[in-house]
């Protein structure tokens, strides 16, 4: 008997062979677009519907799936992908031949713009010219930006503080190590927490009396200086590990700084946490001023510093450093065997995310006027990686734009969707990205470049993964 | 060393005629009792290698004799547990990588790890890494050398042939000026006549100043392009001398060029 299963050949033949050749019709992309959808409105039938009741647990559902308007959900959807489906095929075929009325509508802008951005391919005198209009062009963003809190409500204000500049600042710097460097950094909020608790400590808010005390400005170089270090300290020996270790280490350090801030009694206040942190203050000569609850000065005192912070980053990716970060991303022997000292470059994008993160809880900790271990959990380190992943790694406005709007959302949906349910509506937003979109938002055009080479089997796309043919030490 | 030396180096190095029996030996890189280990396995058990100024040295082998350890612990990537790498007279074993680049020993890597997701010319500026500023006759001299690195400046890396790709992982480590040129198999995966082309080649970088240590399977090609040649075995060295008489020796005729004795 075991000798005929022994002999039994596996290799499929005949009609076996045909039917493996054939796809069947729900396996072509086409319909696999039609399952994402109808999956999408259902969802979102679930989202606007009734929410949860106690007393049932299958109130939102029953409500939601067992009435009329999941049906009309569906056939909205079933229409949209029709549309998208059929429709486009049609109009290539019939209008984008001679020039369409779109293009016909939109080209008075986009040909000079065009023709601008090709010539600047070619001479330098042009290439100052499109430096003057992106100049300009960032200047009306920040212009509408420092308008923004006028056109909203008090609390939309708080929402742009508390969530929207702090995760965007704090995505910035996530985006240097994993972006840029390709390190899986889990525990970016420890440093968060170092920076936060750098400002209760020097402001002395903290049971502990700081030798002198300091004005919340001076304290952010302090910060600085004390989450470099503590990169530093951390990455050092860290980040000579292959890289889904460096990942489990840097969240055991997340642990640890939490553990800390919880338990260290004396020092830290523990779990009642720190009160009575004091607000930024400028006191120079006739300069007399004092950020205190109106979150507005604070929304303009983030915009200045995310927008030096953007413009060093930006010149830092373009920069040897870039181009190194670039190369260990890709191929980390052959980045060491061309004479880029890796383990250098590595500490210094996890040490420069760490000065970031570190700015962040400073201005976080002075703005709340009280910290606690419960403002620096897990989740946090873990939503700021879903945001630069969302965005685009790599891509400086991607990671901008989308971490913005993943910080909106909840806050958004906040009437309508039970607060328990909002990270699950930010799960199912997530999973559906990577399945349709895992280059994120706004991708970089490098990274993208990377990922479909390293689908392809070349270079690794991140520092993480054991590189092809070993890795030397 | 800076830019203008070198290039002064390389004006020597034109009309210098290749290493032979009857100029003065100038010993450029001693590898002296060898041991190289990966955890607990021993790669390497006592590796004798000189390389002289100006030679072509040709490293021959079976798969696993530990040629490629050899060229990682001439360049820094893999440290010694016992025995010492001279360079010039002076120990670099256990000198970080990218210091060896800065001393002048350009490595090509196995499997030619070009970076993919970068064009032609962004690969080779990486090769100048060491440099502030990428080195303009440096870029010239390597598209003359690989005219079709030229034609294809701005394409991405990963999408060249495996020669092209090869040609780039020689050229970006040219591009770092090195006086010595450690290559591991060049003719890796390659047809024939693509393999005579990038030898032609490492013949002319040769000739024009760079000293060559090549890491070859292709044990009849490697010998008649080097002058003299080393042959490994489960880590160590079992025959050496000149190539030519390397080429007639029964031994290596049976061994490595696949003929009965």
């Amino acid at each position: 008997m075991s000798t005929t299963t022994k002999e039994r050949d596996l290799a499929p033949t005949g009609s076996a062979l045909a039917r493996l050749r054939t796809k069947r019709w729900y396996q072509q992309p086409m319909f696999g677009r039609l399952v994402g959808t109808v999956a999408a409105a259902v969802l979102l039938d679930v989202m606007s519907g009734p929410q949860g009741s106690r007393e049932d647990v299958f109130f939102s559902l029953d409500k939601t799936l067992g009435s009329l308007r999941v049906v009309w959900w569906i056939i909205g959807a079933v229409a949209l992908w029709a549309i998208l489906e059929f429709a486009k095929p049609l109009y290539n075929r019939y209008l984008a031949a001679s020039v369409g009325p779109l293009e016909r509508f939109h080209a008075p802008v986009t040909g000079p713009v065009k023709g601008l951005i090709a010539q600047t391919r070619t001479t330098s005198a042009n290439l100052r010219r499109i430096l003057w209009v992106r100049i300009g062009f960032s200047a009306v963003v920040i212009g509408l930006l420092i308008l923004l809190p006028n056109v909203l409500s008090t609390f939309w204000n708080q929402v742009l503080v508390n969530e929207v500049a702090i995760y965007v600042l704090l995505a910035i710097g996530l985006n240097v190590v994993i972006g840029w460097a390709g390190l899986l950094d889990l525990g970016f909020i420890a440093f968060f927490a170092i920076g936060a608790y750098s400002t209760a400590y020097w402001t002395g808010a903290m049971p502990v009396e700081p030798p002198f005390t300091l004005n919340a400005f001076l304290v952010i170089p302090v910060a600085v200086g004390t989450c470099l270090l503590a990169g530093l300290l951390l990455g050092a020996p860290t980040l000579r590990l292959r890289g889904d270790y460096l990942a489990i280490v840097t969240l055991g350090f997340h642990e640890i700084i939490y553990l800390i801030a919880k338990n260290a009694d004396g020092f830290t206040n523990g779990p009642r946490g720190v009160q009575g942190i004091s607000n930024f203050g400028v006191h120079i000569g006739v300069l007399d001023y004092d950020w205190e609850l109106d979150p507005v000065p604070y929304w303009y005192l983030l915009i200045g510093i995310a927008t030096i912070l953007i413009i060093a980053f930006l010149r830092l990716e373009h920069s040897r450093v870039g181009r190194a970060w670039t190369a260990i991303r890709e191929d980390e022997v052959a980045a060491s065997a061309t004479g880029v000292p890796t383990v250098k470059f590595k500490l210094m994008a996890f040490a420069i995310g760490a000065s970031t993160s570190g700015i962040a809880g400073v201005v976080y900790a002075s703005k709340a006027r009280f910290i606690s271990p419960e403002s620096f959990l897990l989740l946090f380190s873990v939503l700021v990686v879903a945001y630069v992943i969302f965005g685009g790694m790599g891509s400086l406005w991607g990671v901008i734009i989308g971490t913005a709007f993943l910080a909106w959302l909840p806050q958004y949906m906040k009437d309508w969707v039970n607060p328990n349910d909002r990270f699950m509506y930010l799960g199912a937003l997530l999973i559906v990205m990577m399945i349709y979109r895992p280059q994120g938002l706004i991708p970089s055009v490098r990274r993208k470049r990377e990922l479909s080479m390293a689908k392809a089997g070349l270079g690794d796309a991140d520092a993480m993964s054991e590189p092809a043919g070993g890795r030397m030490t | 060393m800076s830019a203008a030396e070198s290039m002064g180096a390389d004006a020597v190095g034109l009309t210098k005629p290749a290493a032979t029996a009857t100029t003065p030996r100038k010993k450029m890189l001693e590898l002296d009792d060898l041991h190289v280990f990966y955890g607990a396995i021993q790669a390497l058990k006592g590796v004798h290698i000189e390389v002289d100024e100006g030679e072509i040295v040709a490293l021959l082998g079976a798969n696993g004799a530990g040629k490629t350890t050899t060229l990682r612990t001439i360049s820094g990537l893999l440290t010694p547990r016992e025995g010492e790498v001279r360079w010039r007279g002076e120990r670099i074993d256990g000198v970080p990588a990218h210091h060896v680049v800065g001393l002048g020993i350009g490595h090509s890597p196995e499997g030619r790890r070009v970076f993919p997701a970068m064009t032609v010319t962004e690969n080779l500026n990486m090769g100048a890494f060491r440099f502030k500023s990428v080195p303009r006759a440096e870029l010239d001299r390597v598209f003359e050398l690989f005219p079709r690195l030229a034609e294809r400046r701005t394409q991405l890396a990963g999408t060249l042939s495996g020669g092209e790709q090869q040609m780039l992982a020689i050229g970006r480590a040219l591009m770092g000026q090195p006086k010595l040129l450690l290559l591991d198999e060049p003719s890796m995966g390659l047809a024939p006549l693509i393999v005579a082309q990038i030898f032609d080649i490492i013949r002319e970088i040769n000739e024009q100043g760079t000293t060559v240590l090549l890491v070859e399977q292709n044990a009849a090609q490697a010998l008649r392009l080097a002058h003299r040649g080393y042959a490994l075995e489960t880590g160590s060295v079992v025959l050496s001398g000149p190539a030519d008489q390397l080429l007639s020796d029964p031994k290596v005729r049976e061994a490595y060029l696949g003929e009965g004795a």
